[in-house]
């Protein structure tokens, strides 16, 4: 029997969808081994998370009132104290910037073995296995280990547990030292806005790694006027600092849902996927006939983007 | 004050690979220094040259194979570099985040830097946890997915901001002695200056030996197993245009005035 700590993610006020991922996967784990799903709701309104979070299946919720706002110091020193009075087997958490801001962290504080990102699991309340990607998508890997571990899971690839449950939920007396807590989150701010809106565009001409050089962003402008469409792009472009930040489409940029996005030079990894996989319509503009766009895909063209968008520029003039 | 950037050598894979048993040969893969630490070795040399750093030292586990990665950070500008291997690792798959955390900690124990900066992740593995797990190890505070990090540390705290999803920042104070994972986009690496290339060959390269370093065996053996390694299934339903552009043009001309969105 292996019970199974789920831990959620919220902010300002928010739980995340991730959250209910976690669930899932949580259940699921718990479920192969006849175990049961605890879930940690920790700072923030949790009593009105407590209740959001108890969907079917979920046997616990354990709450922690302690400050508003996620803060790594107190989230470490919790989760370590709920393993110690819980005893479960897996401590479950999202692969999110939060996720990855305590869960090496509690590991490390709990001396327990540690897997991240991963896609896939599976357990016989011995062994794990967990499916994981490597090289940006290229290749899948799984790994094994035995005994209790601490487990991030990627977003959207559980879903997100619904239904009501039958939780008991109560508080959680957790003792929060203090003096360990030695950052502070002192505001948030949205970034990336501006006079420009991806996320109103009906037709998103977006670009990425592939074109290589900051001039030749014109191929791309070209194009994106022919058709009367706006431009976006994939996170190297706006590090470069070749285009503004509201025009980053992905995780940490915008989520789009154009009627039709037309990827150029874009590989296609999970977090740009993230971004853009709701667009009605996805042409994929690149050489490489197996890179991860070509999986949500509806057109694909595999060909050299300096050759196919002028051609297109043409044909749209 | 010092500060020791945490690197790593990493391949990038060609379009066309093969995989063998848990690995993929040799021949597709290109060694580069992670992309990521390259925006933490870039901001330790500018907190250098604000005035803030008086010493910014790299540090790798790897193979003698790798010390050219690792040049590459002394050519950028780095002071030193240490280098850890060992026999005993050359037939592990795979470090996993407790070992390396063991392997690392004794070098932050010698160099006792104020700041620690590597990257959020390597870009073969993907576990994004070393910095983190490092900083809990050793009582370090620290910051993941940092984007932005005021160059001032003032009163011994980092001012930064963490970029979390869909857009926000958070804006974070943290104690220093502390180790921040730092995200692309931070600032712009440097390429190396010609005399940078020229000068790293008499900078200092230290390398050490788990024995050296007094780290038992056992301690990097690691509790994860990779078990297997494959290609995942294209889940593609993509309608493909293999034409010449000339041809494709229209075709896709065609679609978008089915969809109304082409002039």
């Amino acid at each position: 029997m292996s019970d199974v700590l789920a831990v959620t993610d919220h902010r300002r006020g928010e739980l995340r969808d991730v959250s209910y991922e976690t669930i899932t996967a949580g259940r699921q784990l718990a479920d192969e081994t006849d175990g049961d799903l605890h879930v940690a709701v920790i700072s923030g309104p949790v009593d009105d998370f407590a209740q959001i979070c108890n969907r079917e299946g979920v046997d616990a919720v354990h709450t922690v009132k302690y400050g508003e706002e996620f803060n790594h110091d107190v989230y470490t020193q919790v989760i370590t104290q709920l393993y110690d009075e819980l005893a479960p087997q897996y401590v479950l958490t999202p692969n999110s910037v939060n996720g990855l801001d305590y869960a090496p962290a509690v590991a490390n504080a709990l001396n327990l073995p540690l897997v991240t990102d991963t896609v896939r699991l599976e357990t016989n309340g011995d062994t794990l296995i967990a499916t994981c990607e490597m090289y940006g998508g290229k290749v899948e890997t799984t790994s094994e280990l035995t005994g209790n571990a601490v487990v991030t899971i990627r977003g959207a690839e559980w879903p997100g547990a619904d239904g009501i449950g039958d939780a008991e939920i109560k508080e959680f007396q957790a003792e929060i030292d203090e003096d360990a807590i030695r950052s502070s989150v002192t505001a948030f701010e949205e970034v990336g806005n501006g006079n420009v809106d991806i996320t109103e565009a009906d037709v998103l001409v977006s670009v990425g790694r592939g074109i290589e050089e900051e001039e030749n962003l014109e191929l791309i402008e070209d194009l994106a006027d022919a058709l009367d469409a706006t431009v976006s792009s994939s996170r190297p472009i706006v590090d470069n600092g070749w285009l503004p930040k509201n025009r980053q489409v992905g995780q940490s940029g915008k989520v789009v849902t154009p009627d039709i996005y037309i990827a150029i030079g874009i590989s296609g990894a999970v977090q740009h996927v993230a971004g853009m996989k709701g667009s009605e319509m996805i042409v994929a503009i690149n050489t490489d006939p197996n890179a991860p766009i070509m999986d949500i895909a509806d057109y694909a063209i595999h060909d050299d983007l300096f050759d196919v968008v002028p051609a297109l520029t043409e044909e749209f003039q | 004050m010092e500060i020791l950037v945490t690197v790593k050598e990493v391949s990038t894979v060609e379009d066309e690979f093969g995989i063998e048993n848990t690995t993929i040969v040799d021949q597709y893969l290109n060694a580069d220094l992670n992309e990521l630490d390259d925006y933490a070795v870039e901001e330790a040399l500018q907190l250098q040259e604000a005035g803030i750093a008086d010493e910014v030292v790299t540090v790798t586990i790897g193979p003698e194979d790798c010390e050219q990665t690792l040049r590459q950070t002394l050519a950028k500008g780095a002071d030193r570099a240490v280098r850890v291997w060992d026999d005993a690792l050359e037939n592990i798959d795979l470090l996993d985040v407790g070992a390396k955390t063991a392997i690392l900690r004794a070098i932050v124990e010698a160099e006792e830097p104020d700041l620690v900066l590597t990257g959020v992740q390597s870009g073969d593995d993907n576990w994004g946890s070393t910095g983190v797990s490092l900083a809990a190890e050793l009582g370090l505070e620290w910051g993941a997915v940092v984007n932005h990090l005021k160059h001032d540390l003032e009163d011994g705290t980092a001012s930064d901001r963490r970029e979390l999803e869909g857009g926000v920042e958070e804006l974070t104070e943290i104690e220093l002695p502390a180790a921040l994972t730092i995200q692309t986009g931070i600032n712009e690496p440097r390429y190396a200056s010609l005399r940078g290339i020229r000068q790293p060959q008499r900078k200092e390269l230290d390398v050490h030996t788990l024995g050296d370093l007094g780290i038992d065996e056992g301690a990097v053996e690691g509790a994860v197993t990779v078990t297997d390694m494959y290609e995942p299934e294209s889940e593609t339903d993509a309608t493909v245009w293999q034409v010449r552009p000339e041809e494709t043009a229209p075709e896709l001309g065609e679609l978008l005035h089915e969809k109304e969105v082409a002039p």
